[in-house]
């Protein structure tokens, strides 16, 4: 007797145990960003590397999409002889979607995958062990500092996306619309609320320890030499940007209403 | 005497596999114990429970003659700061210098003052006989042999009650395995403490054990001093031991 419905229930309950996994490693991980030990030193480094050194890919993505969103809102604007709306939809889109969700998916690629990558390794080469060994708790010293900084950095990197962005869309505006420069801006400021930017920010945040606690719980979990690392950068990477999106909505809904 | 480490009928299941079915072994200060088996045998799953990395699903740890699967986390991270572990890689943190790396603990556990770890993180090196020009390099830039030192410097800078070795000659060269083999006897004996080993290599059993024991099937099969390993009248240390392929144990291949 073969019941066809067996390896449905299977896959859900297997989704479900990786779920509660996940969710457990998540909030251990928390925990440990607010208890002693703590390692300022590592948490400053990891500030440079995911929050510093992420800035030119931010700012490439941030100008040319707020670039892009300008001309498109323009032709779709005009269909409604309403072209003059293009500065107030451009920075609504920008800091309320585009930027936090676009710093995350690119930050899903560069961080994310270098956590998961980095850990995986120090899991297969066994100093994850040695770590505990040596009376430290990875934890607190790898896991802790990397979440933290990304959760506070990626706020700082969405400020600067939106910023820039709305640059974007003004040198567009400005250049080839024939948008008057001023009044871009004041339409552009006058038009903005600060729960707008709010709302960015807390996505940001939220993106941020998604990504870091992602990439950890992959790398902590991977086994299996040099094929182990790969599969557990690639899961990283792909998880955080389902997470991202799937957790993007839930935030926006809630704040919507 | 009580012993230093007794691991009590120690069963551990993973991927659906018995890999250890009942474990016993004991060690005494100052004495050194080396268990010897096939690959994938269980040895370094052994150690792993023993070292509190791994939670057996039955059995005892006891340290001094406390269970420590039983202890406390806060208890037991006091007890597990008398271990020290040289791992079969050598487990080197590669994002750190060689000098950090021995200093490890001092530096990040019991945080003390950098320039004070260095100064005993290259006592330590002094002691493995590593070159002290290579403290600020990098672990990927020193040879196998070199990362062994490291590794055991890093082990033994906290002055260890239990030293334990996964395979501490795998992969080296007879001459430089041999030097690793009488700096863990120096070590030892230097440290006064209890040593715990595996390996697979049978010179490398006979240079640093004072007790032989054999794994195989999940359990402690033969023990017995070195001396005795040649006459153990145990079919299964005799062919591991002559390392023959044909005998009660069947080749994994
Ligand atoms: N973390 C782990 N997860 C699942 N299986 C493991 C793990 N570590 C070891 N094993 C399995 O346990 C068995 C014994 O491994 P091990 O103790 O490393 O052998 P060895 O005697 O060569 O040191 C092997 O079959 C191995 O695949
Ligand atoms: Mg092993």
């Amino acid at each position: 007797m073969i019941n066809p419905f067996a390896p449905i229930g299977r896959g859900v309950l297997a989704g479900l145990a990786e779920i509660g996994r996940f969710a457990a490693f998540a909030g251990r991980s928390a925990a440990s960003c607010f208890a002693p030990p703590f390692f300022l030193g590592q948490f400053l480094r990891q500030c440079m590397a995911v929050g510093y050194y992420s800035l030119p890919v931010i700012g490439l993505t941030a100008v040319f999409i707020g670039a892009a969103l300008a001309l498109n809102i323009y032709v779709g604007g005009a269909r409604f002889n309403a072209e003059s709306f293009v500065p107030n939809i451009v920075v609504l889109g920008i800091t309320r979607e585009l930027g936090p969700v676009l710093a995350g998916l690119m930050l899903a690629g560069r961080v994310s995958a270098g956590i998961a990558a980095e850990i995986g390794t120090m899991r297969v080469t066994e100093q994850l062990d040695a770590m505990t060994t040596l009376s430290t708790d990875p934890f607190k010293f790898l896991i802790a500092p990397r979440v933290l900084a990304a959760t506070l950095t990626l706020p700082l990197l969405v400020l600067i996306a939106d910023i820039i962005g709305v640059m974007g869309g003004y040198l567009v505006a400005t250049y080839s619309l024939d948008f008057n420069g001023a009044t871009y801006l004041r339409n552009t400021f006058n038009f903005l609320e600060s729960q707008d930017v709010v709302l960015g920010l807390v996505k940001a945040a939220v993106f941020g320890f998604i990504i870091a606690v992602m990439g950890a719980y992959q790398g902590f979990n991977s086994s299996g030499g040099a094929l182990g690392v790969g599969r557990a950068t690639t899961n990283a990477v792909v998880g955080s940007i389902v997470l991202i999106l799937a957790v993007n909505y839930l935030i926006t809904a809630f704040f919507v209403e | 005497m009580t012993a230093k480490l007794q691991l009590i009928g120690i069963k551990k299941k993973l991927r659906g596999r018995q890999v250890l079915d009942g474990v016993d072994i004991d060690v005494a200060a100052r004495r050194s114990l080396v268990i010897i088996g096939g690959s994938g045998q269980g040895k370094s799953v052994t150690l792993k429970c023993a070292l509190g990395l791994m939670k057996p699903d039955e059995g005892k740890v006891l340290v001094d003659g406390a269970d420590v699967t039983k202890m406390p986390p806060e208890i037991r991270a006091r007890v597990m700061r008398k271990f020290g572990m040289l791992f079969q890689g050598g487990a080197l943190f590669d994002s750190l210098t060689v000098w950090e790396n021995i200093a490890f603990r001092l530096l990040y556990a019991d945080k003390i003052a950098r320039p004070e770890a260095k100064e005993r993180a290259i006592e330590a090196m002094r002691k493995v006989r590593l070159a002290q020009e290579f403290a600020d390099v990098r672990p990927i830039e020193l040879s196998g042999g070199m990362q062994k030192r490291a590794g055991l410097a890093r082990a033994i800078i906290a002055k260890p009650d239990i030293l334990f070795f996964d395979e501490p000659t795998t992969g080296l060269d007879p001459i430089t395995a041999d030097a690793i083999n009488d700096l863990i006897v120096e070590m030892v004996k230097e440290l006064g403490c209890a040593a715990v080993s595996i390996t697979h290599d049978m010179p490398s059993a006979r240079k640093i054990a004072d007790e032989i024991a054999m794994l195989h099937n999940g359990k402690i099969v033969w023990r017995g001093p070195t001396a005795s390993l040649d006459t153990s009248g145990n079919a299964m240390v005799e062919q591991f031991v002559a390392g023959r392929a044909d005998g009660p144990i069947q080749a994994v291949v």
